[in-house]
């Protein structure tokens, strides 16, 4: 029997094999980016996202946002001209998980911070074709009637500290007090209030 | 990246790059003697047998050249650790390079008309088909792509301004955005009060009204309303204050009014200095204009 006969015909030996000759592609791509400076240290002056923004994002991810919009602007002219200011990594660091995503059903949201004012997100949130008659986006009405787990978002707060957000012990002993009452359409549009807002709007 | 990372991805990707070559030619050295039958001698299920014909030339020169194609790449352009390549390509100078050209082709197409007075500019049929595309991205999702606005998105096709019509508010508004704060009155008004604050208002427009209970609520307004929508009730633009005796209305209808008193209204247009740049808002604000301001 042939070396290369027992590789083939030891379905176990070929999948190491595989995995390790794979895994080189990763040493050279992967790793060394997560000893990198410029990508895992957080733009001057980004901030963790406070209580209500927190409980924004967690609905963003729960209502599937992702799935329709993306958050990351190319370093590309057209997308620089319709969006603002080309995402940086450091903008990302305290998006666990992050909304990078690359499906765009509807528009980018990465600079949308400041773009509408928040009674425009709360109608365009509940009924989209209030404000944009030609829109596809579903209407989101029970945000407005529904309101903020309180508990989970101070768990979720405790759980990023652990995982490096410079969340102080007094952000988190205020938490509570902070949404408590607030609806989850006040969460979302404070979240997507927040988005992008850390570097410069537009790339001029 | 640090050193280590540095070495190590130089290290991994000349490593791999040797041990190709070398399995090319080692393989391309070992001899399989012909069989008389012209196959390989691999029998499946009794009969099923592997001919035995060699890849194409071309094909394996392929392997090689792909080789040193990588070669060519990896001094070109970055890919070993720190190494940034003989041509010093990044994205973000090709975004730049790109960037400086369309913003210099956009002067130019702009240079024509862009120094003209606002009055001739509304005239320049290129200058307002880029306006209202501007408008299209940037305006449409608040004030409508007709520009007919929304409930409370001010209409910008009518002679109705909260914040001041001539070009020179409309270029300050897109500049610095506006922010309209309307109060709740209901504390200060309590239940009967707003009935008769109301009654008046309509009485302003001259929609049918409780004429009695309109009176009673001259006075009130006089107190509480008429430091920003003046006394008269025509508004001012000082303080983004509608006009309430023109009958239109931001925040949809008349029947609106006492839930306004209650609640309050805000209005916030956000600024769009740091989207556009000043030609761009020139455009855009002239196109604005142009749309009340047709002969």
């Amino acid at each position: 029997m042939s070396k290369h006969e027992k590789i083939e015909k030891n379905i176990g030996l070929l999948g190491v094999l595989v995995a390790i000759v794979i895994s080189f592609a990763g040493i050279v791509e992967i790793a060394p980016l997560m000893s990198q400076a410029s990508v895992v240290e957080p733009v001057e002056g980004l901030e963790p996202r406070n209580a209500l923004e927190l409980a924004g994002q967690n609905i963003y991810v729960a209502e599937g946002c992702y799935n329709c919009h993306s958050q990351q602007v190319r370093p590309f002219v057209d997308e620089t001209l319709r969006y603002g200011h080309y995402s940086v990594a450091g903008e990302s660091v305290y998006d666990r998980p992050f909304q990078w995503g690359s499906k765009r059903t509807g528009p980018d949201l990465a600079r949308v911070g400041g773009r509408y004012s928040n009674e425009w997100h709360e109608i365009h949130l509940i009924d989209p074709r209030a404000v944009v008659p030609t829109s596809n986006m579903p209407g989101y009405p029970w945000l407005a009637e529904t309101e903020i787990d309180v508990e989970e978002t101070v768990a979720s707060m405790k759980v990023l500290k652990m995982l490096g957000h410079p969340y102080s012990d007094e952000d988190i002993a205020n938490a509570a007090a902070s949404i408590t009452g607030k609806s989850q359409l006040d969460a979302l549009v404070a979240y997507l209030q927040d988005l992008g807002t850390a570097i410069p709007k537009s790339y001029q | 990246m640090s050193n280590f990372w540095h070495w190590t991805v130089i290290i991994v990707v000349v490593l791999h790059l040797l041990a190709y070559l070398w399995l090319l030619f080692a393989t391309s050295k070992k001899k399989t003697d012909k069989r008389s039958d012209n196959t390989t001698g691999h029998v499946w299920d009794g009969d099923l047998k592997e001919w035995d014909n060699p890849m194409p030339r071309w094909w394996l020169w392929l392997f090689v050249i792909t080789i040193v194609f990588s070669v060519a790449y990896l001094y070109l352009y970055p890919g070993m650790g720190n190494f940034k390549g003989s041509k010093e390509w990044t994205s973000i100078n090709r975004f730049e390079t790109n960037y400086a050209a369309v913003t210099d082709a956009r002067n130019k197409s702009f240079a024509g008309f862009i120094n003209k007075p606002v009055d001739e500019l509304i005239k320049d049929d290129q200058a307002m088909l880029i306006g209202s595309r501007i408008f299209a991205n940037n305006c449409a999702q608040c004030h409508a792509s007709d520009a007919q606005g929304a409930v409370g998105f001010p209409n910008l096709t009518d002679d109705d301004w909260n914040w001041g019509g001539e070009f020179d508010d409309i270029v300050t508004t897109l500049n610095n955005g506006r922010m309209g704060v309307m109060p709740a009155f209901a504390p200060a008004l309590g239940e009967d009060g707003t009935k008769q604050v109301a009654a008046y208002v309509r009485s302003l427009s001259g929609i049918e009204h409780d004429a009695a209970l309109a009176a009673e609520g001259q006075t009130k307004f006089g107190m509480f309303c008429a430091a920003c929508h003046g006394p008269d009730g025509k508004g001012q633009d000082m303080f983004g204050a509608p006009n309430l005796t023109d009958d239109i209305w931001l925040h949809g209808s008349h029947e609106i009014i006492e839930t306004g008193l209650y609640e309050g209204f805000n209005g916030n247009m956000p600024a769009q200095k740091d989207i556009l740049d000043e030609n761009r808002i020139k455009l855009v604000a002239a196109y604005v204009y142009s749309l009340s301001n047709k002969e």
